[in-house]
């Protein structure tokens, strides 16, 4: 039987471990509604305001108290369980996938010992069925298992052609391995909050739960999807919203078709956020660039649909009939 | 196709279906596979189940199909229509064909047919010079050359299969397709549930498509020798280090040469290496999840050949082994300006002749469209 410590719990605090943990410290939610857990409140609504900003909460392991870290996250959850707001939930979902594929990279890659690599690779056996193990420097999965994430990923480096194989297995680096299951580990935490049913809270989480809807206000309304929008773009929105990484010539296809339709850089920027690399100055300064507000002053067109076909970008439907370029996307469509 | 010609071909395919039932079995997990038929002249009936060998018999006694198909795909409920037959998973699927590889040896089999009035030519040209018509059908006829190729293709899809790929080759079955190409089977419980796109992406891999500089060692810049592939590598670095420098001695000449000439002069050279390494199958086949493929023992009707396993490949006579149809002379008027080998003996050419002709080589002539009953 695998230990699991609190240390890992904090780093982990999905696992199905972590509830146990709670329930054997005999501490109920009523208790957690005393005064004296105000800290763990303000630091679980803490993590949900980092999180919502596109931004990965950072814990200090070292220095911090372990069970205030366990403790805020399952508080973070009954918060957002009760303030409902799903744009929350997602965004928290994935920003804590990301906490916890640093982690999970760091545990992957540090500890080379047998001893300390079981935890990593046990938590992607039983969250996602994927058997990884140990070859020399390199981490090795079936070649199907690589396949059915692999295929999601639009960069041609992740083409099993540009993998190395051998003996139905694939060689990935300890990066590699944690990218590959990054939806999974989003959508395994955004299911756990799911299925987290809460009937009645603390009288002192509810001012928190109140703020957390007012701040949902806030992103409501930052990016517009329209479903006027052609496929491309809209596959490439999807993608950024899953947090999944878009080529940088998806990236420029979503800049200059909404810069086309009168979108401002200020309103096209949040759109990246969710990017596993977002920086928000170098995306305003490379939407600027795009606009031509910025630089040698050129305004970038949208790229050509057989353009876009080249780079594996175009996924047309029947809609796009008789269009060689995206923004001529609908405007057709009402010929009678 | 005319009637006359339809009975012909469906008595000799009858005598095959009711002689040679012991070529011709269901498929493992038949009762999970959906089957459809085509006859000549109409269309496919599909959603078929066909539970054992008897039922199969029994289908090709009834209706005499032109051809027989099976899925590659398992379902819970086969006979139903797709949406709700519930795709439990499928073999993969391979289809190598002699038309896809580009041969030189092709135009010297291939006969043009006019559209209009049937008449072939080995020579292409604008116009036919018996009616006028510029609109011709091409006709390939067996050709030694195209199996010996397509062969090659086999042998390199299954040593990937087995190296890179972990399958076993007691899980591979290699086909003849009944025309003039051959069809792989393989039966390997890791790759059954993969869906369409991962296929595709095997397929990329098989065919060495969408390689890129960077994963072989060579960058945009500061390109060292130390990342190129070696000779012990496996896998396609392995292939391709083989490639680039052919023995070890010239791997330090090789490799000044490579990191000269930079980024784009690899890429081409990558290129050249999925042309004569990459596996040359047809991607729409394998990537396709509810396909209904031929049934192996089954009759091919561009050919009158059958689809059957071969043993041993590289001994394997298409020509003499797939050719099951009966012997009886058989008197057709055949307009075949190639000569054609099956069994072993020689047949024309014909220029618009009545010739007594033994069955197989009459329905041969018949399905490629050279010939007529009478
Ligand atoms: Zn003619
Ligand atoms: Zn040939």
């Amino acid at each position: 039987m695998l230990k699991i410590g609190v240390k890992d719990l904090a780093k982990y605090p999905f696992l199905t471990e972590a509830g146990e943990y709670l329930r054997n410290t005999g501490l109920s939610l009523e208790q957690l509604g005393h005064p004296d857990w105000q800290p763990i409140v303000e630091k679980a609504y803490g993590r949900i305001v980092v999180a919502s900003s596109g931004q990965i909460y950072g814990s200090d392991l070292e220095a911090l108290d372990n069970d205030s870290e366990l403790l805020s996250f399952l508080v973070a959850i009954i918060l957002l369980k009760s303030a409902g707001i799903a744009t929350l939930i997602r965004r928290f979902s994935l920003a804590e996938s990301r906490r916890a594929e640093r982690y999970l990279q760091q545990d992957l890659w540090i500890s080379r010992d047998k001893k300390n690599l079981e935890l990593p690779l046990k938590i992607i056996q039983d969250l996602f069925a994927v058997n990884v193990s140990i070859d020399n420097e390199d981490f090795v999965i079936k070649v199907p298992d690589y396949l059915q994430r692999a295929v999601h990923f639009h960069e041609k480096e992740w083409k099993l052609v540009n993998r190395r194989v051998a003996n139905g297995l694939v060689y990935l680096s300890a990066h590699e391995t944690v990218r590959l299951i990054r939806t999974e580990l989003g959508e395994y935490i955004n299911g756990k909050i799911q299925s987290v049913n809460v009937d009645s809270i603390p009288q002192s989480f509810r001012h928190r739960v109140d703020d957390l809807v007012t701040l949902a206000k806030k992103f409501s309304d930052t990016v517009y999807v329209s479903s006027e929008y052609p496929p491309c773009v809209k596959h490439g929105i999807e993608v950024l919203e899953k947090g999944e990484n878009l080529p940088h010539s998806g990236r420029f296809l979503l800049a200059t078709y909404l810069l086309s339709k009168g979108q401002t850089v200020d309103q096209i920027a949040p759109l990246f956020k969710n990017a596993p690399d977002y920086n928000e100055r170098t995306t305003k300064y490379q939407l600027e660039h795009i606009s031509g507000s910025s630089g040698s002053g050129t305004k970038y067109q949208c790229p050509s649909c057989e353009k876009l076909r080249s780079e594996s970008l175009c996924f047309a439907t029947p809609d796009c009939d008789g269009i060689i370029n995206p923004v001529q996307f609908g405007k057709r469509r009402k010929n009678p | 196709m005319n009637e006359k010609n339809i009975l012909l071909i469906e008595s000799a395919f009858k005598e095959y279906y009711f002689n040679r039932f012991d070529l011709i079995h269901v498929p493992q997990k038949a009762t999970e596979r959906e089957f459809g038929y085509q006859k000549f002249n109409s269309g496919m009936t599909r959603h078929l189940v066909v539970k054992n060998d008897k039922d199969l018999h029994l289908l090709l006694m009834k209706e005499v199909p032109s051809d027989v198909y099976c899925s590659n795909a398992y379902y819970s409920f086969p006979s139903l229509p797709m949406s709700e037959k519930d795709w439990k998973g499928a073999d993969l699927i391979f289809d190598i064909d002699a038309k896809d590889l580009a041969l030189s040896c092709r135009k010297d089999h291939t006969v043009f047919k006019c559209i209009s009035c049937n008449n072939p030519t080995i020579e292409f040209s604008q116009q036919c010079s018996k009616c006028g018509s510029t609109k011709f059908e091409t006709v390939s006829v067996g050709c030694k050359n195209c199996i010996s190729e397509s062969k090659k293709e086999v042998t390199k899809l299954v040593d990937i299969l087995t190296t890179d790929l972990n399958v076993k080759k007691e899980q591979i079955e290699v086909y003849f397709s009944g025309n003039e190409g051959f069809h792989v089977r393989v039966t390997n419980n890791d790759y059954e549930s993969l869906g369409s796109q991962e296929r595709a992406d095997l397929v990329d891999y098989l065919m060495f498509n969408g390689a890129i500089p960077e994963s072989f060692g060579i960058k945009r810049q500061n390109n060292f020798k130390a990342s190129l592939p070696t000779f012990e590598e496996k896998g396609w670095r392995g292939r391709v280090a083989h490639k680039l420098f052919s023995s070890k001695s010239k791997v330090p000449k090789a490799t000044r040469e490579i990191i000269a000439s930079g980024y784009s002069a690899f890429q081409v050279q990558l290129e050249e290496i999925k042309k004569t390494m990459g596996v040359k199958v047809d991607p729409k086949v394998t990537m396709d999840i509810h396909r209904i493929f031929r049934l192996e023992g089954s009759i091919n009707s561009k050919s009158g050949l059958s689809k059957i396993q071969c043993e041993d490949l590289n001994s394997f006579d298409p020509f003499l082994e797939a050719c099951l149809l009966g012997n009886d002379d058989v008197n057709v008027m055949v307009n075949c300006p190639l000569q054609i080998r099956l069994k072993n003996k020689k047949f024309g050419p014909y220029n618009n002749e009545i010739v007594s002709l033994p069955k197989y080589a009459a329905v041969y002539m018949l399905c490629k469209g050279l010939g007529n009953a009478v």
